[in-house]
């Protein structure tokens, strides 16, 4: 059959699920949808159809990015506009069930919105809520609305479009195309990705390689996976176009092991796309180990080989000399996607976005103390205090925002005071964070920011492959001090000293992990250095975070001895008898605050300081 | 050692092989037995010290056995905003076992992870690979009847 042919009928069938007939269920089945129920969902709704004898299309999709109201299902019925509903469970399905598909009206509980799924895109009103309208869902426009396992729906929307015409371009009309769309990699470096394929193809092997670096070791970052686990095809589209570029006939692709449902659905991708006879070259999945040093391409490439992962100096660049010693392009997950979309559909509607000196969009992962957290793709240029409040929906529970920790371990913390700053490559460098992959760590007045960056430390200082002494001695000596000040047995003398050892490892180290591991420490002492004093003068954590040094503590005048807290108490701490005021054991206590959860007086409070023994 | 002859079989004598391999074995046994390793050492004819070295920097890799329950605990930023550590607490308070033991009867086994990708639902953690997302410490005691 004909790619033609192929396209029409793959159409057919994916554009008759939303005119619903006979009706169709699309449920979220992402790793977080399944996190927050999605299995037990979908099984709710099979019994029931079958149950009930109804005619109905159960349709697994990728998550829409509305992660804070999973799990998420969406009906399409009768050529009406399909209705999404999250957050549901059991009971609310049943019901859904009940009046959307058997009666044909709407249930009235938890709608996000309706969407409408045409051949000339999507619209209703579930974009136009808060949480999307500001947004500009290009790499993701797939996901939650295909189901990332049938190679029918990527075609049927625009899928391999892209190769094909590159296939019959030039590797000079690419590369052209791609310098005039101004993409540069999404992984964080921001690299202009016209230059490194251009550098790759010309040098001189008969042997090249691609690499798609899906490793994603970031801390609080989930954007790789969800884009393989929403629409597989549209990244391997992205290197199959990089093969062709620089003849290379094989290709990697190296993703977390902690991530078994994006591995599968590559798998089964690269199987079908084998089918249908467009596979041109080797894809190879390697399964990475568990190092965060391997997003480092160098340390990637040791890791491919079979060595530990430990990077080496650049020059040579992996263009150069990569992987088995050839020429390698390495490009992370969301610029292999952001090729396909533009060859799909063209250069000035992907760089109609973006600033001058940043092209497109860029996805990020927005989670911590925010109201909507989830996947989210904007513009480049938009303002974080867009992201958190008008997309975000601002702090929950009524607190206030202290800080951004953008980049993951590799980045810094921008102050609340900063949040009119635009998301750019260059103004986020400024700032003294970096772009990172995308992680967007919301924090309100209830973290510690010492800790924060005590947090990271420990982090890098764990994943330090310990090839370069700045790297294995700095990370380590920042974060013996570090614990100590979060201790409280910090010394007036060791803000300083932090610093010092936070330039020198920035400095000296040979890998981007060691070069960037200082982030967290120096944007926090920038932007909070009082927090720190506070701690090593006076032994005291202003959030009431540190463990050492803060306690909680019952108001006797607001407890009424209702026992609700030492039910709960994981560490049994909470002594007291029936109607009688109640104390917390502080050597007891693990510090959750699940008595704080629990109360309904108000009468436990978070107080900085360490406490004292049983009365305090 | 039946079953180690068939991951061995798979190998087509590339240095590459070696970590999926590695791979194979711990999902087979659960954990890489000394044993294990020296055949596969054998086979390759990659040195057995080479082969530690590459077990042992990757956190993948374990050298003693898991419990029947296997506890993992996200340790991702948002889950440390959250409160993992708390959950590591109550576990080890529960168990009695520190981060990266295992329970004598061998029936619960605790691990710290990097970021199972599940910020947005912060905390987390898993029971032999299902997410319990926004776990709180207080639900230690429920999912964990056996106290060891």
């Amino acid at each position: 059959m004909n790619f033609e042919k192929l396209v029409q009928k793959a159409k057919k069938e994916y554009y008759s699920i939303f005119r619903g007939e006979p009706p169709a269920i699309l449920i979220g089945s992402a790793t977080c949808g399944i996190s927050a129920g999605a299995n037990e969902i979908t099984k709710v709704i099979e019994d029931e159809i079958t149950r009930k004898n109804i005619e109905a299309r159960i349709i697994p999709v990728g998550c829409i990015g509305s992660c804070y109201a999973e799990p998420i299902i969406g009906i399409f019925k009768n050529n009406k506009e399909g209705v999404f509903y999250g957050p549901v469970n059991k009971k609310l399905v049943k019901n859904i069930i009940k009046k959307n598909i058997i009666e044909d009206k709407v249930a009235k509980e938890n709608i996000l919105g309706t969407i409408q799924v045409k051949e000339t895109g999507t619209r209703g009103s579930f974009f136009e809520s808060d949480f999307m309208k500001l947004q500009s869902r290009r790499i993701l426009r797939r996901c939650g609305l295909i189901n990332p396992e049938d190679i029918n729906h990527y075609l049927a929307t625009g899928g391999y479009t892209g190769l094909l015409k590159t296939l019959e371009m030039g590797a000079d009309e690419i590369i052209d195309t791609i310098k005039r769309s101004g993409l540069r990699g999404r992984g964080g470096a921001g690299f202009p990705t016209w230059l490194k394929w251009d550098l790759c193809r010309q040098s001189n092997s008969k042997e090249k390689y691609i690499i798609c670096n899906a490793d994603e070791g970031d801390p609080g970052a989930f954007m790789n996976r969800s884009l393989l686990e929403g629409d597989p095809h549209s990244v391997i589209e992205g290197i199959l176009i990089g093969a062709h570029t620089i003849k290379a006939k094989k290709a990697y692709i190296y993703c977390r092991a902690e991530y078994p449902a994006a591995l599968e659905k590559l798998e089964k991708a690269i199987n079908d796309l084998d089918k249908i006879g467009l596979l041109d070259i080797e894809i190879v999945i390697k399964k990475g180990a568990g190092a965060f040093v391997c997003g480092e391409e160098t340390a990637l490439i040791a890791s491919i080989e079979g060595r530990r992962g430990m990077p080496r100096t650049r020059p040579p660049f992996p263009t150069t000399k990569g992987l088995w010693g050839k020429p390698t392009v390495i490009n992370n997950v969301e610029t292999f996607a952001a090729i396909s979309l533009i060859f799909q559909e063209g250069v000035e509607k992907f760089s109609s976005i973006g600033t001058e000196s940043s092209k497109g969009t860029k996805t990020f992962s927005l989670v911590g103390d925010v109201k909507r957290t989830g996947l989210i793709e904007v513009p480049l240029g938009t303002t974080l205090r867009r992201v958190i409040f008008d997309i975000g929906g601002g702090i929950k529970n009524g607190g206030n925002l202290k800080a951004v920790q953008i980049g993951g371990p590799s980045g810094g913390c921008i102050p609340a005071s900063m949040m009119d700053i635009e998301i750019d490559y260059d103004s986020l460098t400024s700032a003294g964070a970096i772009m990172g992959s995308g992680g967007l760590v919301v924090l309100s007045d209830d973290s510690c920011m010492v800790e924060i960056a005590r947090y990271f430390l420990e982090f890098t200082q764990r994943e330090s492959c310990g090839k370069c002494v700045p790297c294995r001695l700095g990370t380590q000596q920042m974060l013996l001090i570090l614990d100590d000040i979060v201790q409280g047995n910090g010394n007036p003398e060791d803000v300083e000293t932090l610093h010092e050892v936070a330039e020198a490892v920035k400095a000296a180290s040979l890998c981007g992990l060691g070069q960037t591991a200082p982030n967290p420490v120096l944007t926090t002492l920038k932007y909070f250095r009082e927090e720190y004093v506070e701690h090593v003068m006076n032994r005291r954590c202003p959030a009431a975070y540190c463990r050492e040094l803060m306690h909680y503590f019952i108001d006797g005048k607001q407890c009424t001895g209702c026992m609700v807290c030492s039910k709960v108490c994981p560490g049994n701490a909470i002594v007291g008898v029936k109607d009688e005021v109640h104390f917390i054991d502080q050597e007891k206590c693990l510090k959750c605050g699940s008595c704080m959860d629990v109360c309904k007086e108000g009468a436990i409070l978070k107080v900085p300081g360490p406490g004292g023994s049983i009365e305090s | 050692m039946q079953r180690l002859k068939k991951i061995l079989k798979s190998y087509h004598g590339k240095r590459e092989d070696i970590i999926p391999l590695l791979q194979d074995v711990q999902e087979e046994y659960g954990y890489l037995p000394e044993n294990a390793l020296r055949e596969l050492s054998k086979v390759t004819e990659v040195s057995e010290s080479q082969i530690y070295g590459i077990a042992t920097f990757y956190a993948q890799f374990r050298f003693k056995p898991k419990g029947r329950k296997h506890l993992t605990v996200c340790t991702g930023t948002a889950c440390h905003v959250k409160g993992s550590e708390q959950i590591i607490e109550a576990i080890q308070r529960r168990l009695k076992i520190k981060e990266g033991e295992t329970t004598p009867d061998h029936e619960y086994s605790l691990e710290a992870v990097g970021c199972i990708g599940c910020c947005s639902l912060a905390p987390c953690a898993m029971i032999n690979g299902k997410v319990i997302s926004r776990i709180k410490p207080r639900q230690i005691k429920r999912l964990l009847p056996q106290k060891s």
